[in-house]
């Protein structure tokens, strides 16, 4: 502990990291590699703004797919039906996010609690089956196939890193300024907060929108790489909604870099089930005559939501402030300053 | 300064306030007691804008207060120290005080609010670096009314702050609630000990199930039959 404090203070460790990572498509040019670094760095993004809304605001959301498949939505339909590129999602994706946040949040800011959290289940739901019916607009469930731009990975490599690195900036900036305090304040206690001037609404508006935003940005730029959705995908309730939940409560609620960690742990972690252990099961079935595995391995490749709900029964009894420890972490006088500071 | 005339204060189809009035002169130290359930709390956050009247008018200086938003009735100087404390259990004694001082006015003033509240409450000092859960009763009272004053209060408004208190620091929070108010600051105190608050107070009033029943001076009140049969048990 005491070596890595003297080799890489933590002041330095992100800009490591940041190197690392931007280094990494030329280190390691395995196509599939890169595209789970891809979705990580999407996650990156997605878990960062559940946090910013979930974990300092206190405001818990099971609604990350609505605005992840609206930025997809809007990317896309901008491509197939405006006949315009696709990365203009990238602006037009999570503004549409943001857009369809406000009326939501005016409507349901009153709401508390658990409350609260129904309504933003309900707002994805109703999304995902808008986006089914409206077949005139959105193709249903026939989905939208656009072409890629780039057929190597890692344009949309850097581009997924350029957000997440963004994302986690925008955390790490909340948390020194005066904004990681109103919204700390308001999980705390929100009557107090209200009660000693601070205008909750606009607070849990603005972690609202940020939530929007980062998720409807991850979602315009995962249409453009993947080039494919279909309302299933964009408006999953366990794949984008829980998920994002899964990363930040994994990695450490109200941390800036738990959904970093978080990110990697469950990108990963379902991929090794879905592939059998990257293979590794299906090798060992083989090099054995008798054929134990046989029957097991389907089951085993699906079972990547039982091993999260485990997995997350695990951090909460053992690690209730997540992988990387919680918002004591952060305790000290960079807080205070951040007070102190206009 | 404050005129509070005639509210009726519902929680959804329960009715809890009354055509309920008072008025807070400048500068006094003024007590609504009442038992428990009279209703007071909910004066209190009718005056804060925390839930709307159906009725009647909250004045302060001649200002609507119930049309206003509850930051902007802070931005107007009157602030409200909520029933049970309230601090942010998380957060340091000091990052508590700090978060008090919300409006512009008060943040140009932080530094020496925040010196001011030290000097009135040593103890808060000495831990003004511990998360404020852990504080002990009577020292989260000091930090929560500790917290009103940084807003720079023209009207400071103290919710029951013996709640929970032991008797001996029972004393010790109203010669609080009196010293902040001998420097000057208009006070408004709701209490359920109402022996000790009339002795502190300018004047009063009683709230009954949801009405206002008297009003006079503390001495007056304290003298008043009706009250020692109900209140003082004499
Ligand atoms: N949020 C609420 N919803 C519904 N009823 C409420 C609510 N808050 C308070 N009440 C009711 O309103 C009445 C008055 O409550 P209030 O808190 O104002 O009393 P109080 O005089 O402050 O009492 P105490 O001395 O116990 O704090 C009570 O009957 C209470 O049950
Ligand atoms: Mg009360």
């Amino acid at each position: 502990m005491n070596v890595l404090q003297r080799i890489l203070p933590p002041r330095l460790r992100p800009i490591a990291l940041f190197a690392i990572l931007s280094l990494l498509p030329a280190a390691v040019r395995s196509p599939y590699f890169l595209h789970l670094m891809i979705l990580v760095l999407l996650w990156v993004a997605i878990g960062a703004g559940w946090n910013i809304l979930a974990g300092y605001a206190g405001q818990v959301s099971f609604g990350a797919a609505a605005f992840f498949g609206a930025g997809a939505y809007a990317s896309g339909l901008l491509a197939v039906k405006a006949g315009m590129s696709p990365w203009w999602g990238l602006a037009v994706g999570p503004a549409v996010a943001v857009l369809l946040a406000f009326p939501f949040g005016a409507l349901t800011f009153p709401l508390r609690g658990a409350y609260f959290a129904l309504a933003t289940l309900a707002l994805g739901e109703i999304m995902r089956h808008v986006a089914t019916i409206w077949e005139s607009l959105t193709e249903g469930m026939v989905g939208i196939l656009i072409l890629r731009t780039f057929a190597s990975e890692s344009p949309y490599y850097y581009m997924a890193l350029a957000l997440a690195a963004a994302s986690v900036g925008c955390v790490e900036w909340i948390v020194r300024s005066r904004l990681g305090f109103y919204l700390v304040s308001i999980r705390e206690d929100q009557d107090a907060a209200a009660s000693i001037g601070i205008p909750t609404t606009r607070y849990k508006m603005i972690a609202l929108s940020l939530h929007a935003l980062l998720t409807g940005m991850a979602g315009a730029l995962y249409m453009c790489y993947m080039g494919y959705i279909d309302p299933k995908v964009a408006f999953s309730l366990h794949d984008i909604s829980i998920m994002a939940i899964l990363v930040t409560i994994v990695g450490g609620v109200g941390t800036a870099y738990g959904p970093v960690l978080g990110a990697f742990v469950m990108v990963f972690l379902q991929e090794a089930f879905r592939t059998g252990g990257f293979g590794a099961l299906d090798a060992v079935n083989k090099a054995l005559e008798w054929r134990v595995l046989d029957w097991a391995i389907p089951y085993i490749k699906q079972a990547h939501v039982l091993a999260f709900g485990v997995l997350v029964v695990i951090v909460i009894l053992a690690m209730p402030n997540g992988l990387l420890g919680g918002w004591a972490r952060h305790k000290g006088r960079k807080r205070q300053a951040a007070v102190c500071s206009e | 300064m404050l005129e509070v005339d005639g509210i009726d204060v519902f929680y959804g189809d329960a009715q809890v306030l009354w055509d309920v009035g008072f008025e807070v002169r400048p500068g006094e130290l003024f007590v609504l007691v009442g038992a428990n359930g009279a209703g007071k709390s909910t004066a209190l956050k009718a005056i804060s804008s925390l839930i709307r009247p159906a009725r009647g008018r909250i004045q302060f200086e001649g200002e609507a207060l119930h049309a206003l938003e509850p930051h902007q009735v802070v931005e107007r100087g009157v602030v409200h120290v909520p029933e049970g404390r309230r601090l942010f259990p998380e957060m340091t004694v000091e990052e508590n005080l700090l978060l008090g001082a919300m409006t512009r006015r008060a943040k140009a003033k932080r530094r020496s609010s925040l010196e001011w509240v030290y000097e009135l409450f040593p103890r808060l000092q000495a831990r003004r670096r511990q998360p404020a859960g852990t504080l002990s009763g009577g020292e989260q009272q000091m930090a929560a009314v500790g917290r009103g004053l940084m807003g720079q209060p023209r009207l400071l408004m103290v919710d029951e702050p013996s709640l929970g208190l032991a008797p001996i620091l029972v004393g010790e929070i109203f010669s609080i609630v009196r010293r902040v108010h001998e420097e000057g600051v208009t006070t408004l105190m709701i209490e359920q000990n109402v022996q000790q608050s009339l002795a502190v107070c300018d004047r009063a009033c009683v709230l009954e199930n949801g009405r206002i029943v008297l009003h006079g001076s503390g001495q007056q009140l304290l003298h008043n039959d009706q009250v020692r049969a109900a209140y003082l048990g004499l």
